[in-house]
C-alpha cells in the first residue's frame, strides 16, 4: 500500500506562486501524469514530494506517514530527473548501484549484482554497464536514469519530463517499456509532462495543472471527453480543439458564449458554409483547415477526400462543448 | 596562402617550436645554473670564465648535509682510511665530518609545513567553497569579498602585528604556528578557485543522492568531491607554491625548531666561506618536491588551470 496525498501544498519562489493550494490523492499502483506547460508547478510538485523543495504550507503523506519533516533520503521515493543527472565519475553499473549502497538500503552485494542486471537488461544496456556515464549516448543515458530508479522498491517514482530530451523514435519505445514496467511492477508512478501523447498513451490518471493549481483530474478519457474548461480542452488532442464563438453556428446560436469543437465533432453534408483553405495529408488521416466567416476551424477529412482546396462545404458541430465567458465548461446544455 | 589552425603547415609548426623551446631554454637557464652548480667542487663553482664542462662532484651535497672541522695534515694521515664517499671527499680538502648540519630537520619543516597548511587550506577552503555554493548565505558576497580583501596586500604588511601577536601566543618558531599563518594566506585564495569548480557542478548530481538514501554529507563526500577533484588538485599546487616557498614571515616568525629550508639556505654560504657548490645543492633538493606534486597532479592541472572554463 503506497499512497500519496497530497494537502493543499502551497509553494512560492519569491513573488512567483509555483504551486497553489494542490491537493491530489494518487492511489497505490496508478500512473498519474501531471500535465502542462512549462512554468505550471509540475516540477516544483514533484520536488516539493521528494523533499527537494520544502513546501510553504500544507501536507504530504506517502503510505499513510506524513512525511513534510522528513528528508529525500526517509521519504523512500525514486526519481528520474529532466536532465539524467548521472554520477559523472562513476560507471553505469555504479551508477545503478549506487542506489542501492545507500546507507539506508545497504543491500548485500550479491543482490546488488542481481538487480544491476536485471534492471540493466529491461532496459537493454546491459552491454553499456562497464561504461562511464559521460560516454553514453542521449538515450542510453537516459535509460540509465530511469534505470537507477528503477533497481529500488519506492514508495512512488517520480519521473520529470525523462522522454523530452530523446528523439521521436526513442520516446515511443520508452513510453511503451514505461507503461510495460508500471503494469508489471504494479508500483505507484507520477510522471510530469507537457506532452499530450505521453499522458494519452501511458497514464491512469491524468492531472492538469495551469499557473500552479490543479484544474482537473480524471481518467485521460474523462479529461478528454468532459474538459471543465477550455484550458482544460486546449490541453488534449490532436488537432488541437477549434475553440470558436457559439454564434458562428446556426445550430449553437445563443446556446453560450463559445463552444469547442473536436476535429472529429464536425459533421459534413448540413449546416453552414465553410470555405477549404488547406489540405494537410498525414497518411494515416488527412486534415482540412477551414474558414467560417473568418473564424479558422481544423477539422479530420471525411473517408475519401472528397473536398478540394478552394471549395466550399458545409459543416455542423455534433456534441460541442459549451464553455461561458471565463472559459468554464457548462455543463447540461443539449445539443 | 591557405592558414589553418588545425592543421599548421611544417613551417609554421617549426617557427613555433623554435620560439617555444627558445623561451623555455631562458626560464630554464637559472635552473640549470643553479643543478650544475650543485654538481661542481667549489674552485670549479667560482673558476672564470665559468665551467660549462667540468668533473661533477658530490661535495655540494657532502658539505650540505654535514658539518666539517679542518684538522692538521699529521693528525689526517693518522687516522683509519675514510669509510664512505663522504669523508673521502671531506679529507681531501684536509677536513673531518664532525656531524650532519641542520638541513635535513630544516628540509622536513619545509615538509610538515607546507604540505600541512596545503590540506588545511584545502580542507577548510573546500568546505567554506561548497557552504558559498550551495546554501542561502546571508551577506555571502560581502563574505567573499571580506575573504578576498585579506590578499589585497601582501602578507608582510602585516608582518608586526603578527610578531606581536605570536610571541604573546607562544607560536612563535612552532610548526603550528606557521602552519596557521601560511592557511590565513592562502585560504582565500582556495575558498575563491574551489567555489568557482564547485559553482560549476550541477546541484542536480547532489539532489539525485539525496533521494538515492544518501544523507547531505555522504552526498558531499561521495558525489561532490570526486567531481571537484580537478579542482582541488590545481587549487593545492598553488597553496603549497606559496607555503613551500614563502621566505619573508619563515625568516621572521622562525629561527630555531620551526625553521623552514628557505631561511635555513642561504646560512650554509657563512660556513667557511662561500659555498656555492652546497647552496646550489640545498636549492636543487628544495625544488624536487613542489616538482614532483606538480608531475604527479599535472594531468589535472591542464585542465583546472583554465579555472573550470573547458569543462564540459
Amino acid at each position: 500500500m503506497s499512497e500519496v496525498i497530497l494537502q493543499n501544498l502551497n509553494k512560492s519562489f519569491g513573488s512567483e506562486h509555483a504551486v497553489v493550494d494542490m491537493s491530489l490523492t494518487i492511489d497505490d499502483g496508478s500512473f498519474v501524469v501531471l500535465l502542462g506547460p512549462t512554468g505550471a508547478g509540475k516540477t516544483t510538485t514533484l520536488r516539493l514530494i521528494s523533499g527537494l523543495e520544502e513546501m510553504d504550507s500544507g501536507s504530504i503523506s506517502i503510505d499513510g506517514r506524513v512525511v513534510d519533516s522528513e528528508t529525500p533520503a526517509q521519504r523512500d521515493v525514486a526519481m528520474v530527473f529532466q536532465q539524467y543527472s548521472l554520477y559523472p565519475h562513476l560507471s553505469v553499473r555504479d551508477n545503478l548501484a549506487f542506489p542501492l549502497r545507500s546507507p539506508i538500503l545497504k543491500t548485500s552485494k550479491s543482490d546488488i549484482d542481481r538487480i544491476v542486471n536485471e534492471v540493466a537488461e529491461v532496459l537493454q544496456i546491459t552491454h553499456k554497464l562497464g561504461n562511464r556515464a559521460t560516454e553514453l549516448s542521449g538515450g542510453e543515458m537516459q535509460r540509465v536514469s530511469i534505470g537507477r530508479a528503477l533497481v529500488r522498491d519506492p514508495a512512488i517514482y517520480l519521473m520529470d519530463e525523462p522522454l523530452s530530451s530523446l528523439d521521436a523514435r526513442l520516446r515511443a519505445d520508452l513510453r511503451i517499456e514505461l507503461k510495460r514496467i508500471h503494469s508489471d511492477l504494479g508500483s505507484t508512478l507520477l510522471y510530469v509532462t507537457h506532452d499530450q501523447i505521453e499522458a494519452m498513451t501511458m497514464a491512469t490518471h491524468v492531472g492538469v495543472l495551469q499557473e500552479g493549481k490543479l484544474v482537473q483530474f480524471g481518467t485521460p478519457r474523462e479529461i478528454y471527453e468532459n474538459p471543465n474548461s477550455v484550458y482544460v480542452a486546449s490541453r488534449l488532442g490532436l488537432p488541437r480543439v477549434n475553440i470558436l464563438p457559439a454564434e458562428l453556428f446556426s445550430a449553437t446560436k445563443g446556446m453560450s458564449h463559445s463552444i469547442g469543437l473536436r476535429p472529429e465533432h464536425i459533421a459534413y453534408g448540413e449546416g453552414d458554409p465553410a470555405v477549404v483553405k488547406r489540405i494537410e495529408h498525414l497518411g494515416d488521416q488527412t486534415r482540412l483547415h477551414m474558414d467560417l466567416n473568418g473564424q479558422a476551424i481544423t477539422a479530420i477529412s471525411p473517408e475519401g477526400n472528397p473536398h478540394a482546396a478552394g471549395s466550399t462545404v458545409k459543416i455542423k458541430p455534433i456534441n460541442p462543448l459549451y464553455f461561458d465567458e471565463s472559459g468554464d465548461r457548462i455543463t447540461g446544455t443539449n445539443a | 596562402m591557405s592558414y589553418s589552425i588545425t592543421e599548421p603547415s611544417s613551417r609554421q609548426k617549426w617557427v613555433a617550436g623554435t620560439l617555444v623551446i627558445t623561451y623555455a631554454l631562458i626560464t630554464m637557464v637559472p635552473l640549470l645554473w643553479i643543478m650544475m652548480t650543485s654538481f661542481k667542487t667549489p674552485p670549479d663553482s667560482i673558476s672564470y670564465p665559468p665551467k660549462v664542462m667540468y668533473q661533477p662532484s658530490l661535495e655540494g651535497y657532502v658539505n650540505l648535509f654535514t658539518t666539517r672541522t679542518r684538522v692538521s695534515p699529521e693528525k689526517l694521515a693518522s687516522l683509519p682510511p675514510p669509510a664512505n664517499f663522504a669523508e673521502e671527499i671531506v679529507r681531501n680538502r684536509d677536513m673531518v665530518i664532525a656531524g650532519p648540519s641542520k638541513f635535513g630537520g630544516r628540509f622536513l619543516n619545509s615538509v610538515i609545513i607546507g604540505f600541512g597548511s596545503t590540506f588545511l587550506s584545502i580542507f577548510l577552503g573546500t568546505l567554506a567553497a561548497y557552504a558559498f555554493s550551495r546554501f542561502k548565505i546571508p551577506l555571502a558576497d560581502d563574505l567573499l569579498f571580506f575573504i578576498l580583501s585579506t590578499r589585497m596586500m601582501p602578507p608582510i604588511a602585516v608582518a608586526i602585528p603578527i610578531f606581536l601577536m605570536y610571541r604573546k601566543l607562544g607560536l612563535n618558531d612552532t610548526h603550528l604556528g606557521m602552519i596557521l599563518l601560511y592557511t590565513a594566506v592562502n585560504i582565500s585564495l582556495a575558498v575563491w578557485l574551489l567555489k568557482g569548480f564547485i559553482d560549476e557542478i550541477p546541484r542536480e548530481y547532489e539532489e539525485a543522492a539525496l533521494i538515492d538514501g544518501y544523507t547531505r554529507f555522504q552526498a558531499f563526500y561521495k558525489v561532490v568531491l570526486p567531481q571537484a577533484a580537478t579542482g582541488i588538485a590545481s587549487t593545492a599546487i598553488f597553496c603549497l607554491i606559496f607555503a613551500w616557498n614563502e621566505y619573508a614571515f619563515a625568516v621572521l616568525l622562525t629561527s630555531g625548531t620551526a625553521q623552514t629550508a628557505p631561511p635555513f639556505i642561504p646560512t650554509i654560504i657563512g660556513v667557511g666561506g662561500l659555498d656555492w657548490p652546497a647552496i646550489a645543492a640545498g636549492a636543487t633538493l628544495f625544488l624536487l618536491p613542489v616538482m614532483i606534486f606538480t608531475v604527479m597532479l599535472r594531468k589535472h592541472l591542464l585542465r583546472g588551470i583554465t579555472f573550470g572554463a573547458v569543462r564540459k
